[in-house]
Formats: C-alpha cells, sequence, structure tokens
C-alpha cells in the first residue's frame, strides 16, 4: 500500500466519510472508492455500497483477479432530543449496541449530567446543535420533548440530513399535527413519511423501558433490514 | 463542546502504522481477506507490523500472528504482497496453532 493512499484514507475516516480500500489480491493494485459519494454506478461501485450498508467486508470478482472491498464506515451515532425518562433509558441500550449517544435538550434541569452520567450532553437548540454535530448516512435521530418549539426544529434539521432513521415520539393524532406543521414549513409528504411515527416497532410497549425497547428495536430494523413500517 | 468529527479512536492500527512508517521505520499490513468456520477475527481484521517485528492489532487473537510476522518480514525486503492461508486443511496451520478449527486468508503487503 502507498503511504499516500493510506493518509488519503486516515483523512476520509476522520471526515466520517463512507470509504472503500479496494485491494486486487492479484497484483496488489488499490484504490479508495466513495460510493455514495458519486452517481456512477458500476459493478464494483454496487458491491462497495452493498458492503458498506451491510457493515461487512466482500470479495468481488473482477476480470483481472479477485479485489478485496474493506469497508470503512464511520461510527453510529445516536442523536436524542430530550432528556427525558424514555431517553434516560434508551442511552445505555444504544451504547451496548455500539451507538456514540449524544443527548440535546436545552433545557438544563432536564439535560444535567445529574440525570444522564456517562453520556454526552448538549444544551443548545436542536438546530445549532445539529449544525455542528452533522448528522451522517450513520446517524439515528429521535426526538422526545412532546414539545414543538424543540421537536420541530430537530425534525426540520433531521428531514434535510442523510440520516438513515429519524423517530418522532407522539400519538397519531399529534403526529397529523406535526405533518401539518412541517408541510406548512415547506416539507413535502415524501420528505414527512421518512419520519417513523408513533416511534418504535409496535410491541405495545408502556413503560419508559418499553418504549426504549422499542425505538432501538425499529433503529436497528431500519439499519440491517431495507425497508420497516 | 466536545468536536466528534476529527478524531479516530487511540488505538487505530492504520494510525499506528502511519507513525511508524513517519518514524523511518519499515512498515508492513496484514488483513484478514476472508474466514470460513469458526474464525477468532472477522474479514477486515488488521495487525500492522514493523521491521523489528513489533505489532498493532491483530488477526486471529493470537493464534497464527508468529506466522503472519514472518511472512509479512519477509515481505517488507521483498515488496511484493502475498495472501496466506491458515485452517485446518493446511498441515503448517496446525503447527502455528489455528486451534479453532476455523480458517482464514490474510493479504499481507508492504506499506510502500
Amino acid at each position: 500500500m502507498k503511504t499516500a493512499l493510506l493518509e488519503e484514507l486516515q483523512q476520509a475516516r476522520t471526515e466520517k466519510r463512507q470509504v472503500v480500500l479496494a485491494t486486487n489480491l492479484k497484483s496488489g493494485d488499490q484504490k479508495l472508492l466513495y460510493p455514495f459519494e458519486t452517481e456512477y454506478s458500476s459493478d464494483l461501485s454496487e458491491a462497495a455500497r452493498n458492503a458498506l450498508r451491510s457493515d461487512k467486508p466482500a470479495t468481488f470478482e473482477a476480470e483481472d483477479g479477485p479485489v478485496f472491498l474493506n469497508i470503512f464506515n464511520p461510527p453510529l451515532r445516536l442523536f436524542i432530543v430530550g432528556a427525558v425518562h424514555i431517553a434516560q433509558a434508551l442511552v445505555p441500550m444504544a451504547a451496548a449496541a455500539d451507538y456514540e449517544v449524544t443527548v440535546i435538550d436545552p433545557r438544563r434541569s432536564f439535560g444535567s449530567s445529574f440525570r444522564f452520567p456517562n453520556v454526552t450532553l448538549d444544551n443548545r437548540w436542536p438546530d445549532e446543535a445539529f449544525e455542528s454535530l452533522s448528522p451522517d448516512r450513520r446517524s439515528a435521530i429521535v426526538t422526545l420533548t412532546h414539545d414543538a418549539k424543540l421537536d420541530d426544529p430537530a425534525l426540520q434539521f433531521a428531514l434535510k440530513s442523510d440520516a438513515f432513521y429519524i423517530g418522532a415520539l407522539g400519538s397519531g393524532r399529534t403526529h397529523a399535527k406535526r405533518q401539518q406543521r412541517l408541510i406548512s414549513a415547506g416539507f413535502t409528504e415524501t420528505d414527512f413519511s421518512r419520519i417513523h411515527g408513533p416511534i418504535g416497532l409496535d410491541i405495545g410497549a408502556k413503560s419508559p423501558a418499553e418504549i426504549a425497547i422499542s425505538i432501538m428495536a425499529e433503529i436497528i430494523a431500519v439499519l440491517r433490514r431495507k425497508e420497516v413500517k | 463542546m466536545t468536536n466528534p468529527t476529527t478524531t479516530l479512536p487511540e488505538d487505530d492500527i492504520l494510525a499506528q502504522a502511519l507513525n511508524w512508517k513517519k518514524d523511518g521505520r519499515k512498515v508492513a499490513l496484514a488483513t484478514v481477506i476472508s474466514t470460513w468456520g469458526s474464525a477468532p477475527r472477522p474479514a477486515g481484521s488488521q495487525l500492522a507490523i514493523d521491521e523489528t517485528g513489533q505489532m498493532a492489532g491483530s488477526v486471529s487473537g493470537g493464534c497464527v500472528e508468529g506466522a503472519v510476522i514472518q511472512e509479512a518480514l519477509e515481505i517488507i525486503k521483498s515488496g511484493a504482497p502475498k495472501t496466506l492461508e491458515f485452517g485446518v486443511s493446511n498441515d503448517e496451520a496446525w503447527e502455528v496453532g489455528l486451534a479453532c478449527g476455523g480458517k482464514i486468508n490474510v493479504f499481507v503487503e508492504k506499506l510502500d
């Protein structure tokens, strides 16, 4: 491997880009692929996309020999808006599933390290926090505040991001009102359909911990399967 | 507020390889490219080796690292990449002890 190529790879990883190192196992020739950053499609780029999506390296049979596709995915991240009771249960579950978790809540009595030890707390408004945290294709965003003043700016930002999962707590009725607000803010029905609401898999969850389990299960299902409704 | 966009884990193997290289050492990289059965480390796992035999990371959790290092030192000299096979069907693998009964292929290359 050329040192310059390794430096480029490390730079891409630092920037949290999804990158694949393709190595021809016969010749040793190597290149970096960024298959999600281009419209260009070939069998190789499709294989690279699949490897990144499934989080597993793969070997692609090219004409000039097998090509090993080693994947470098940024860490999975979960942004929880609303330092509420459900969030307290969700944080350790997400951490156990290897997500880097950030809890966002400008109301300091909610988002305090007393209530949330061992997790990154962000006391900025959601849209301001997201501006610098830049949620990406490997990020999940969950809003739990029940308060449109906090949830809506977060959802508006989320819909403009590549986050693979967006979920909003609230009943069917709350969700319908939310839909009206976001549509009048300029979002389309298709945009809105990205939001999972009412949030979580339908397992009849009642307690905060059970709701957290249903949310985590839905996030995993969306990440690992292609489409879940 | 911490900025999460600019860090890699402290134990990053590729960062270690790059540091060694910048120190003026000769470096090889080994990568698990395929596994069968109960292999201890999945495909994509990496081991960095410097010219003195120092290593960072793992390709098998200790079973075949010794043999990989020997080959890596040769590849550092020759510059030609090579795929190594370890497994039940390979007598040498038993000698170096892939006791789990799995099979792994490891691609070893020099960092030029």
